[in-house]
C-alpha cells in the first residue's frame, strides 16, 4: 500500500501534476475521492492520449473508479465482479488507499467514470471524461 | 436524547462465528404494524402506575393487572404505523424506511436517551451506528413501556377511553477509540470516540457496511461530537435468550451534556434525497423548551404536542425500569413529528431545556463548529471579528435557502 502511494507521489512529482485540477494533455491526473464524490468530476483529455490516473480514496469506505461509455457503466451497475484492477481504466480502491491505472483514449467522444458499489452511482459517484 | 440512528448493513459472512441477525433500531421503541412488540411476558420486572394507583408486582393479581395494562397498550398501538428505523440498508442496497420513535429527556444536566432495537431475523444482517452528544455514564436496558406510554399520552382521545377502562377494571483517528463495551440482552453495544473517518473505518473493520452517504454524515456528526454508539445483535445470544422475531430491546443511555440535541439527519442515512423520513421525537424537560430549528419553520418538523406533563404520566414513567431519576412533577412534554424528505432533514434538533435562550446552532447542525476567539488585544482580533461576521452572514444565507427556499 505504502509502496503504491510512494509510486503515485513519484509519478506526480515526475510529471509535475501536483495540483488536483484536470488539465488537457496532462499525462497524469490525480483524482481525490471524498464523501463518495470524485474530485474533479469533469475531466478533459487529449484525443489518443494515454493518461495515468492516480486515485486516492479519502473515505472510510471502499470505492471504484471505472472508465467506460454509458453501456459499460450499465454493465458495471448490474455486474458481479468483486474486484477491479486487471483491466486498464478500472480500479477498486480500499478505504484510505491510492491506486493507479492508465487508459488510452480514442480519437474523440465522451466517456464516463463511475463507482458501482451498491447505490454509489445513484448517489452521485460519477463523472465525465471529455476527449478533444 | 437522542439519537439518531443509523442503520448499517453488517457484512458478517467473514465472521462465521459471529453471525448477526437483522437489526432494526428504533429510537425509543419499535412497534410493528401488528402492535406485538409490547409483550406481557416482558413486563415482569416492571411496575405499572396508572391513574395514581401504584401497582407493585405482588403475585398473581398484579401479574394479571400488568398483563391487562400491557394488553391495552398493545391494543392501542395496533393501529399505529410501523415504527421502524431510518436508513435500514439491506444487502441489495435497498433502504427500508419506517417511522421511528425516540425519547430525549433532559434533567439536571443529563440527557436520558431511550431507543429500541428490533430483532428482525437472520436473513439479512444489519447494524446501527448512533451519534451521541457526549460519553454516556450508563448504558442499560431501557424500561419496557416508556415509549408506548408517551405515544398514548399524546393521543388523548383513544387513551382516555381504554385507559379508563383498565383503571376501572383493575386496581390500577485514525482509529477510533473504544470507550465502552456493553452487552444488553442480545445486543453488543460499543461506545466509540473518533472522527468520522476513524469511526467509519472501525465500522468497516467490524463488519458494518456503510452506505455511500455515510462518510459525509459521519463527518457531519464527528465535527460536533466525536462520540458514537455502534450496536448489533449477537445471533448466538439471541438464540440462547429466546429473542424472537420482532422483539424490541429498549436501551437507555444517560449522557451528561450541557447542550442536549437529538440527531435527526442520521435518520436519512442510506435514503435517497426525495425519500420520506418519518419519526416521532418526544422531549421531557424541566421547562417548556426552546428548539432549533423551530418546528414549522423547518419544513420537516412539526410541534405536535406541547403541554405540562401530567403527574400521572410522570408517575407511570417513573414506575418503568430505570426511570426513577425522573421528577415526580413539573416537567414539560413536547412531541415533534418529523415528516419530510431526506434532503430537507439536513439538520438535527437542538434543545434549550431552560426555555430562556436560543439553542445552539452548532448543536442543531446548522452551523459548523465555531473556532475559539483569540484573547482581547490580539492583533488578529479585528480579522477574527470580520471572520465571525462573515460566518454569521453565511449562516443567515444558509438558513434562508434551507427554510424559505424549501417552503416555496
Ligand atoms: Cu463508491
Amino acid at each position: 500500500m505504502r509502496g503504491r502511494l510512494f509510486l503515485a507521489l513519484g509519478l506526480l512529482a515526475l510529471f509535475g501534476a501536483g495540483c488536483r485540477q484536470a488539465e488537457a494533455g496532462a499525462p497524469v491526473i490525480a483524482i481525490e475521492i471524498e464523501h463518495s464524490r470524485f474530485d474533479p468530476a469533469a475531466i478533459r483529455v487529449e484525443a489518443g492520449s494515454t493518461v495515468t490516473f492516480v486515485v486516492h480514496n479519502g473515505d472510510p469506505i471502499a470505492h471504484e473508479f471505472l472508465i467506460g461509455d454509458a453501456a459499460a457503466q450499465r454493465r458495471h451497475e448490474t455486474g458481479t465482479e468483486p474486484e477491479h484492477g486487471a483491466r486498464p481504466g478500472e480500479l477498486s480502491i480500499p478505504p484510505g488507499e491510492t491506486r493507479i491505472t492508465s487508459y488510452t483514449f480514442p480519437s474523440d467522444g465522451r466517456l464516463l467514470v463511475g463507482c458501482h458499489l451498491p447505490r454509489h452511482y445513484d448517489y452521485g459517484m460519477r463523472g465525465t471524461i471529455t476527449i478533444r | 436524547m437522542v439519537e439518531g440512528e443509523v442503520l448499517l448493513q453488517l457484512g458478517g459472512t467473514d465472521e462465521p462465528e459471529r453471525a448477526f441477525g437483522a437489526l432494526k433500531h428504533i429510537h425509543l421503541l419499535s412497534i410493528d404494524r401488528g402492535g406485538r412488540k409490547f409483550k406481557p411476558g416482558e413486563q415482569s420486572g416492571g411496575r405499572a402506575h396508572l391513574r395514581g394507583v401504584n401497582l407493585k408486582p405482588q403475585g398473581g393479581v398484579m401479574r394479571t393487572v400488568r398483563a391487562l395494562v400491557a394488553g391495552i397498550i398493545v391494543t392501542l398501538l395496533a393501529a399505529q404505523p410501523a415504527l421502524a428505523c431510518g436508513g435500514l440498508v439491506a444487502p441489495d442496497g435497498a433502504v427500508n424506511l419506517g417511522r421511528t420513535t425516540t425519547l430525549a429527556a433532559y434533567h439536571e444536566g443529563v440527557e436520558h436517551y431511550v431507543t429500541s432495537f428490533e430483532f428482525s431475523g437472520g436473513g439479512s444482517e444489519f447494524g446501527s451506528i448512533v451519534p451521541l452528544p457526549g460519553v454516556p455514564t450508563d448504558v442499560v436496558k431501557g424500561g419496557d413501556w416508556t415509549l408506548q406510554r408517551l405515544i398514548l399520552e399524546t393521543q388523548p382521545v383513544e387513551r382516555t377511553s381504554l385507559f379508563n377502562a383498565v383503571a376501572e377494571d383493575a386496581p390500577a483517528g485514525q482509529s477510533a477509540t473504544v470507550l465502552q463495551e456493553h452487552k444488553v440482552k442480545a445486543l453488543d453495544i460499543t461506545i466509540l470516540e473518533g472522527g468520522g473517518d476513524a469511526v467509519g473505518r472501525w465500522a468497516g473493520e467490524h463488519g458494518f457496511q456503510l452506505s455511500p452517504d455515510a462518510p459525509e454524515v459521519l463527518d457531519f456528526y464527528a465535527s460536533r461530537s466525536p462520540i458514537f454508539m455502534a450496536v448489533r445483535f449477537n445471533l448466538d445470544r439471541a438464540r440462547k435468550l429466546g429473542v424472537d422475531l420482532g422483539d424490541g430491546t429498549p436501551i437507555h443511555l444517560s449522557i451528561p451534556t450541557p447542550n442536549p440535541w437529538v440527531p435527526l439527519r442520521i435518520l436519512g442515512l442510506g435514503a435517497g434525497p426525495r425519500e420520506r423520513i418519518e419519526a416521532d421525537v418526544f422531549l421531557l424537560t424541566d421547562e417548556r423548551p426552546n428548539l432549533l430549528p423551530l418546528p414549522g419553520f423547518a419544513k420537516a418538523l412539526k410541534l405536535d404536542y406541547s403541554e405540562a406533563a401530567s403527574d400521572l404520566l410522570l408517575a407511570d414513567l417513573r414506575s418503568d425500569k430505570g426511570m426513577k431519576w425522573m421528577p415526580k412533577s413539573d416537567m414539560w412534554l413536547s412531541k415533534i413529528v418529523v415528516d419530510g424528505t431526506a434532503s430537507e432533514l439536513s439538520h438535527d434538533l437542538a434543545i434549550d431545556p431552560t426555555g430562556r435562550v436560543t439553542p445552539s446552532a452548532v448543536a442543531a447542525g446548522l452551523l459548523d463548529v465555531i473556532p475559539e476567539l483569540p484573547p482581547v488585544g490580539d492583533e488578529t482580533q479585528q480579522w477574527w471579528a470580520w471572520t465571525i461576521v462573515l460566518m454569521l452572514g453565511a449562516v443567515v444565507w444558509r438558513l434562508a435557502n434551507r427554510f424559505i427556499g424549501s417552503a416555496s
